[in-house]
């Protein structure tokens, strides 16, 4: 540990940029995800814990389309309307139905259909690690100190695109409209003619597209594992719950500062302790937030 | 739904499949001597449901990090056992290779010992960890909990002191072939048994009433005047005791001790709690029991049939279970027989009422 410290502090500081750069093109990736999350959460009540599982599904399908000689890049579209697909099924299986139901019903729900989906992708494509090879090169920097793949940018910079898309399709059309009028009160949506159910479909299909998107990206730059949704699931609650709903320059922050904490909790302590850490920091915010109620508390008094 | 039982007092009936119940489980394992180990794991099964419970079901905070107490329990115990006659680290460091030859009295009290430990370190990390947690409700807690359980099977993961992702392979159980499953089913069962009545006690009293009041309305009952930190905390320390004690004699009972599969497993163990609960019907002293009773044969069944689909067939359960079948199975039963509901019905709430809880 202390050898890790005394690298990044004296002997190659150089190194810090390797790691930023890793940690935020990973946290925007976490930041998609935690994205679709907050949509979900915000418009339907419901708290997806099947989130993770839903991007190794998106990652799984481009390794089969990569198969098949597809492109993952250009897999990103056929991958997402598979995943819009499903996502409808899910919506009128089994989301419909704990939607009206309360909180921890649509927590375990989900958390069912987490451990359904992980198995099948485990039966499906067996335990391995796998990626989809992209075949770009390396970008170097600093005289090869510093080292990046060049689809770690281009995914940032999909990523990137793909939050425009999402925020400009929220602001501008008639479904997006329509989808932040049902997030802010259902009821008057109701009243004005909005189809509510229609409006709830939409958003789990698109969340469920959002995370196939980033089970691509994933696939490209990392590695994709049928039980490593869980992992997913977990930041992106840790990156909402810090952040707050409907937050979504603090979602984005919250992201890149996670993903950055990760590479170099993971540098420094060792990776076994990257889900360690990802905990100890919920924890850590969670005590920070009792600590200003108490406060708060006391003000009161 | 507030608890079905009162106090001590049962009808005739009632003393009689208590009793019936009982001499079954006595029997099990002499009439089925080649599967007592899984019925002793049936009987923590049950435990596991009745713990989560009284979170659960009575007071509304849906954990999903309970089995943190089980593993928990478990290491304590072993580390225990294993430091009053040996080095841990150098023990656990073999891996099995040393074999330390446990005498009956060094055993049996490295035992007693690691089950009073194993009792007392999760109600402490309990009472520590409620001040941490219970300032998040609903899904918050949820995930919260679960995190916690995730931590604790990585860092055990990794500590080397405890063996790490090697495990612990326990010391020897010093009887001879057959005692061991014996000795263990007897002490699983007393646990639960002790478990259920401690429980039937406990929500016959004032105990019940708090806790119903926080799951129903929690800022409510605090305006009421009602300590809900604190009945917090003593609801999740009286699940850590069971929990951590169940994961003592669990560990003892498989021989061999290891963080992902054996001590915290959230994704089987840790939902097992959860999905067992709910099919008996949370909120219910005997639905827990009902609901593992019934899971256990279902995961018998899926287990030997559908061997490779168990788990696909475990998270469709869950989903079932939670979407079309949501009050579960004594849920259903009060709505279809309310009559066999009514004489129990009344007595905990009115009777802890005029009382004051000294019923």
């Amino acid at each position: 540990m202390w050898d890790s410290l005394q690298i990044l502090a004296v002997a190659a500081p150089v190194f810090n940029v390797q790691l930023l750069l890793n940690g935020i093109t990973v946290g925007a990736i976490f930041g998609l995800v935690a994205y679709g999350l907050a949509l979900v959460w915000g418009v339907t009540s419901v708290k997806n814990l099947s989130q993770g599982d839903l991007v190794m599904m998106g990652g799984y399908l481009a390794y089969e389309f990569a198969k098949h000689g597809l492109h993952p890049i250009l897999a990103l579209l056929p991958v997402s309307l598979l995943m819009f697909g499903f996502g409808w099924l899910l919506y009128r299986l089994i989301i419909r139905r704990v939607i009206q139901l309360d909180l921890f019903t649509s927590l375990l729900a989900t958390f069912g259909l987490a451990i359904t989906i992980q198995q099948l992708l485990n039966i499906a494509f067996g335990p391995d690690v796998r990626t989809v090879r992209s075949g770009f090169g390396n970008f170097e920097l600093f005289d090869g100190m510093v080292e990046i793949t060049q689809i770690k940018l281009i995914a940032f910079g999909l990523c990137v695109l793909l939050a425009i898309a999402m925020v400009l399709f929220l602001k501008k059309s008639r479904m997006g409209q329509a989808i932040r009028a049902t997030a802010q009160d259902p009821r008057a949506a109701r009243v004005v003619g909005v189809n509510t159910d229609t409006v709830y479909a939409m958003t789990f299909s698109i969340n469920a597209a959002i995370c196939g998107a980033a089970g691509v990206l994933i696939a490209m730059i990392w590695v994709i594992q049928p039980f490593y949704g869980i992992a997913y699931s977990v930041r992106a609650f840790v990156i909402v719950t810090a952040a707050g709903l409907g937050n979504l320059p603090g979602v984005i922050v919250t992201a890149l500062g996670l993903g950055v904490i990760e590479q170099y909790s993971g540098f420094v302590l060792g990776a076994q302790f990257q889900q360690a850490t990802i905990v100890g920091l919920l924890l850590a915010i969670l005590i920070w937030r009792q600590l200003a109620l108490l406060r708060h508390r006391k003000a009161l008094q | 739904m507030s608890a079905l039982t009162s106090s001590f007092a049962m009808t005739r009936r009632s003393l009689a499949l208590h009793l019936a119940l009982l001499a079954a489980g006595v029997a099990a394992p002499f009439v089925f001597p080649g599967h007592t180990i899984q019925i002793a794991i049936f009987w923590v099964f049950v435990l596991f449901a009745l713990t989560w419970d009284i979170m659960g079901g009575q007071m509304g905070y849906n954990s999903l990090g309970n089995i943190l107490f089980f593993g928990l329990g478990m290491y304590v115990c072993a580390v225990a056992q294993i430091a009053i006659v040996y080095d841990v680290a150098q023990y656990t460091a073999a891996n099995g290779a040393v074999r330390v030859d446990f005498s009956p009295k060094e055993y049996f009290q490295g035992l007693a010992l690691g089950i009073v430990l194993s009792a007392l370190v999760p109600v402490l990390f309990a009472v520590v960890l409620s001040w941490v947690l219970f300032g998040l409700r609903g899904p918050y807690y949820a995930i919260g909990t679960l995190g916690v359980a995730i931590a604790a099977a990585e860092l055990t993961n990794s500590w080397n002191y405890v063996g790490g992702g090697m495990g612990i392979a326990m010391p020897v159980f010093p009887g001879g072939p057959g005692m061991r499953e014996r000795f263990f089913y007897a002490a699983c069962m007393l646990a639960t048994v002790l478990c259920y009545l401690f429980l039937r006690w406990l929500y016959s009293k004032r105990f019940s009433l708090a806790v119903n009041a926080i799951r129903d309305d929690e800022d409510k009952a605090e305006a009421l005047g009602l300590h809900t930190s604190r009945y917090k905390m003593v609801a999740w320390a009286v699940s850590a005791f069971f929990l951590g004690i169940a994961g003592a004699l669990f560990g003892n009972m498989t021989g061999f001790i290891e963080p992902m599969e054996t001590a915290f497993p959230t994704l089987t163990f840790g939902i097992f709690m959860v999905a067992m609960t709910l099919l008996g019907g949370k909120g219910t002293l005997w639905g827990p029991i009902v609901g593992s009773t019934l899971f256990y044969a279902l995961r018998e069944v899926t287990w030997t049939y559908l061997l490779g689909w168990q788990y696909v067939a475990l998270g469709v359960l869950i989903i079932i279970n939670v979407v079309y079948f949501q009050q579960g199975i004594m849920g259903w039963l009060r709505q279809r027989r309310p009559q066999w509901f009514a004489s129990r019905a009344e007595t905990p709430a009115s009777k802890a009422l005029e009382t004051g809880g000294k019923a």
